[in-house]
This record gives C-alpha cells, sequence and structure tokens, in this order.
C-alpha cells in the first residue's frame, strides 16, 4: 500500500505564490507524470513530496499518515545529475542502503551480513542490466548507466514511493527509450507508487497511468509572483493500467 | 612548416620537451651563481657571500657525514630529525582539528552558526604575532613550536573543508538520507571519503606556511633544528652551510608535496573518471 492525499497544499515564498490549493488522491501503484512549462512548481511539488521543503499549508498524507519532516527510506529519488556517489563503485552504490539499515555505528557491513547484502544487490543491479559494471565508479558509466545505478540504489530499500525527477532530461533518445522499458517493467514488478517530473509529453504520456498537468490558472500582469500554479488537468490514462 | 603556422597555443612539447624546458630554469641559475662566485672569488679567494662548490662539498661533508666534536651527532640529521618531529607533529594536530571542525561546521547548521564567524575572526590573526604569548604560555621547548605551526595553519584548514563539505551536489547528501542513511553515517559514508582527497590537497597548500612557521619559530627559540642552525650560521656568515640546508629543507618540503599528491592518486581512484 502507498496512497497519497494531498489536501489543500499551499508553497509560498515572501513575495511570491509557488502552488496554491492542491487537492489530489493518489491510488497505491500509479504512474504518475507531473508535466507543465518551467517554473511552474512541478519540481517544488516533487520537493514536498520528498520532505526537501514543507508546504506553507495544507497537508501530504502518506496512506493516511502525514509525511515525516525530512526525507527517509520510504521514498526513493532520482534526480537528473548527481544521483549516485561517485566515490563508490556500482556493487558499493547498491548495497549502501543495505549498510545504513544494518550498520548504525559504521555504515558498513562485515562477514556473513555482507555476503548477504551484496546477493541481494547482485540481484537488483542484475535487473537494471548493469551486471557487467559491477565494479566500475560512476564517472566510468555513461548517463543511461548511472541513472540506471541510480534506480538499483534507491530499490533496495523498497521505498514507497519512487520520485523522479527529470530522471532521462540528459539522455539521448535511443537510451530514453531503453530506460522506458526498464522504469515500466520495475514499476510493474515492484508494485511502486511513481512521481515522475518532464517538461518531455511524449514520455509522460509513454509512461504513465495519470498524467498532472500544473499551470497558472490566474495571472496578474503587474504582480506575477501573487498567484501561484495548481494542477490544471488531472488525467487518468486507463488504458496503460490494463496493459 | 605547418607546425610553425599552427597558434602558438596549440604548440606543445613532447616528454622529452617537457624535462628540457623543465630543467633549462634550474641551469640557468646554477650558471649564474657560478659565474658571479668565480668573479667574487677571483677578487677574494676568502670571499663568503657566494662560495665555490668545492667548498659546499666540504661543509656538506661536516655537516652531513662527520660527528659534531662537541654533541657527538652528525648535525644535519640531528636538526632534520627535530625539525620534522616539530612539522609532523603540527601538522598532524592541525589535519586532525580541521577534519573535525570542517567536516562539523560544513555538514552541521547549527554548528555553523556558532563556529564559522569565530574562525573567520581566528584565521585572520597573524600566526606570529601570537608566538610571543604561546612562548609565555607554553614556555620556550617543543611545545610551543608545535602549537604556533597548529595555530597557523589549522584555520585556513578548516574553512577550506567546510567549504569543500558546502561545495557537495546537496542532491547526494538527500539521497544518502533516502537510503535511511542518519547524520552520523552520512558523515562516514558519504562526506568524509568524498573530501578525503580535499584534506590532502589542503594540507599540501599548507605544507608552505607550516614550514614557515616552524623555521621562524627555531630561530627565534631553539638549541636544535632546521631552522636553528641556519640562524646560527648567519652569524659566521657561512653561506656554505646555509645555501646546503636551503636546499636540503626545499626538498624535503617538495618530497611530502609529492607524497600527498601521489597519496591522493593512489587511494582515490574515483577521481580520475571524475573529470569524463
Amino acid at each position: 500500500m502507498s496512497q497519497v492525499s494531498v489536501r489543500n497544499l499551499w508553497m509560498e515564498y515572501p513575495g511570491q505564490v509557488v502552488l496554491e490549493q492542491i487537492n489530489l488522491e493518489i491510488a497505491s501503484g500509479e504512474f504518475v507524470v507531473l508535466i507543465g512549462p518551467s517554473g511552474c512548481g512541478k519540481t517544488t511539488f516533487l520537493r514536498m513530496l520528498l520532505s526537501m521543503e514543507q508546504p506553507t499549508r495544507g497537508e501530504i498524507l502518506l496512506d493516511g499518515e502525514k509525511l515525516p519532516g525530512e526525507p527517509g527510506p520510504d521514498r526513493g529519488v532520482v534526480f537528473q545529475r548527481y544521483s549516485v556517489f561517485p566515490h563508490l563503485t556500482v556493487i558499493q552504490n547498491v548495497i549502501l542502503g543495505l549498510e545504513f539499515a544494518g550498520s548504525p555505528l559504521l555504515g558498513k557491513l562485515f562477514g556473513a551480513a555482507r555476503k548477504h547484502a551484496i546477493a541481494e544487490a547482485e540481484r537488483v543491479i542484475d535487473s537494471v542490466g548493469l551486471a557487467a559494471a559491477r565494479d566500475k565508479y560512476p564517472g566510468q558509466l555513461s548517463g543511461g548507466m548511472q541513472q540506471r545505478l541510480a534506480i538499483a540504489q534507491t530499490l533496495i530499500r523498497k521505498p514507497k514511493l519512487l520520485l523522479l525527477d527529470e530522471p532521462f532530461g540528459a539522455l539521448d533518445p535511443g537510451t530514453k527509450l531503453q530506460m522506458y522499458e526498464l522504469i515500466t517493467r520495475l514499476w510493474r514488478e515492484e508494485k511502486i507508487t511513481v512521481f515522475m517530473v518532464t517538461h518531455d509529453l511524449k514520455e509522460g504520456f509513454t509512461l504513465a497511468t495519470r498524467v498532472l498537468t500544473f499551470d497558472k490558472v490566474r495571472v496578474d500582469p503587474d504582480a506575477p509572483g501573487r498567484y501561484g500554479a495548481t494542477i490544471t488537468f488531472n488525467l487518468p490514462l486507463e488504458r496503460k493500467r490494463a496493459v | 612548416m605547418r607546425a610553425l603556422s599552427r597558434r602558438i597555443i596549440n604548440r606543445r612539447p613532447d616528454r622529452a620537451g617537457k624535462i628540457f624546458w623543465g630543467a633549462v630554469p634550474f641551469v640557468i641559475a646554477v650558471i649564474v651563481y657560478a659565474v658571479f662566485s668565480a668573479i667574487r672569488l677571483a677578487d677574494n679567494p676568502n670571499d663568503k657571500l657566494l662560495p665555490g662548490l668545492a667548498s659546499f662539498g666540504a661543509a656538506i661533508h661536516r655537516m652531513a657525514f662527520a660527528r659534531d666534536m662537541r654533541t657527538g651527532e652528525i648535525l644535519l640529521w640531528a636538526d632534520t630529525a627535530s625539525s620534522l618531529r616539530r612539522l609532523g607533529l603540527g601538522l598532524s594536530v592541525a589535519t586532525l582539528l580541521g577534519l573535525i571542525f570542517g567536516v562539523a561546521t560544513g555538514v552541521i547548521p547549527y554548528v555553523r552558526a556558532g563556529l564559522s564567524p569565530f574562525i573567520a575572526v581566528l584565521s585572520m590573526i597573524p600566526p606570529m604575532a601570537v608566538l610571543p604569548i604561546l612562548f609565555i604560555v607554553f614556555g620556550l621547548e617543543e611545545l610551543s613550536k608545535v602549537v604556533l605551526i597548529v595555530v597557523g595553519i589549522t584555520p585556513f584548514l578548516i574553512r577550506d573543508l567546510a567549504l569543500r563539505v558546502g561545495d557537495l551536489p546537496s542532491e547526494l547528501l538527500i539521497k544518502a538520507q533516502t537510503l535511511g542513511a542518519s547524520t552520523w553515517q552520512i558523515i562516514l559514508r558519504v562526506v568524509l571519503p568524498q573530501i578525503a582527497p580535499r584534506l590532502a590537497d589542503g594540507v599540501r597548500l599548507s605544507l608552505g606556511p607550516a614550514w614557515l612557521f616552524l623555521i621562524s619559530a627555531e630561530a627565534i627559540a631553539a638549541t636544535d633544528g632546521l631552522g636553528y642552525r641556519i640562524f646560527l650560521m648567519r652569524r659566521y656568515l657561512a653561506m656554505d652551510v646555509i645555501l646546503p640546508y636551503v636546499a636540503w629543507i626545499t626538498f624535503l618540503a617538495y618530497m611530502m608535496d609529492w607524497a600527498l599528491r601521489k597519496l591522493n592518486q593512489r587511494y582515490f581512484p574515483w577521481l580520475r573518471s571524475e573529470g569524463s
């Protein structure tokens, strides 16, 4: 279960309203894509889902409970850049989540526990197609492979929500298609709820079970910061779910 | 002809060329010295200011290979050991303090709020100005010399490291939190390994000041050490000892710099793939 409710959410900076009156019910297992022009607040919304920013009004509920005030293992994230640790190899990047969970003091597993973690991590690395790059550093990987690694690293903690902030924005078209296949397969297998920010309409409609468009409905030409953006369309794409 | 038609910024020396061009200034310096030394010695064979190469040989033999009549020690090695012990101790303590406070300042907002203005002011105190205080408080023995090095370079190391920690992409710290890391785990597994190479660079940049403070302290109050010897020899105008000592100090400092650079390359292999 990982159902998200957003109740009358506002995000206001001094002299500027970014988001206003966001109300939303997302069922468990949906693939939600957030699209809209730049600066319309879709990334801000994702950052609030991640608790990187706190809403100034309203609340976000995950399975009926208020989100904690800071990021945690219940919500995984993949950013466009800097999503993996450059000083760790692929396998080390992936077992890191297990090491944090299993070793509060050192953040590092040894012996049998380490072997167990490595076996689990290898399964995930295999499922994202990085088995051949197991011992490489991120700097030696292509952009697409780095994003595969970021996804693998996130999945190992089995988060309720997977938050993707323009994860494929820097990739070439061929690589993007491969990533669409990968993320769709993983989303089905893990039965995870996904929120993805993109500015690529086609990408959004390819992947989503629900598309949310963010835009300003009211604009004051004398004071552009006066009104914020909100969800202008909430389009369920039912055919995707049947596939 | 094609090579000449290229812009000068696109023309690069090859391996042998690099060695050749790198050696040129050294060779010129030696030649200039030899010429002026010869001119002065022709004028006055007992000139002490620019002694000839032969008297260097004699001085080096006396300082580095023969036992001192009074102490029974070989002076160069005894001096080197004393100076390196002070320098090593000072650098170690400064590095440790820099690491602890630099990381804490960089990672924990409350520590940053509390400490960074204080450290900013502290780092503006000229260390040589507090040397008298150190002599008064810690005495004229080893401790005050080590403390001078620590006082001199720790604020720089703290500020440098805090800045490096601040330069880490915030995405990485967020990502670590979404993997369930605590503050301590983030410091241990994410921050420290990534700033360790910067720490080594920070220490490399501190080597110059550290030597400066060491030699100053030794010049003022010491009974051995490289800085002590140079300033002692000054009284006798013994350039034949002073110049080899300076060359030796330079060599030691250069080797420390080189060793730290190699350390970075050896222990942080991920840095090499970073740029691509």
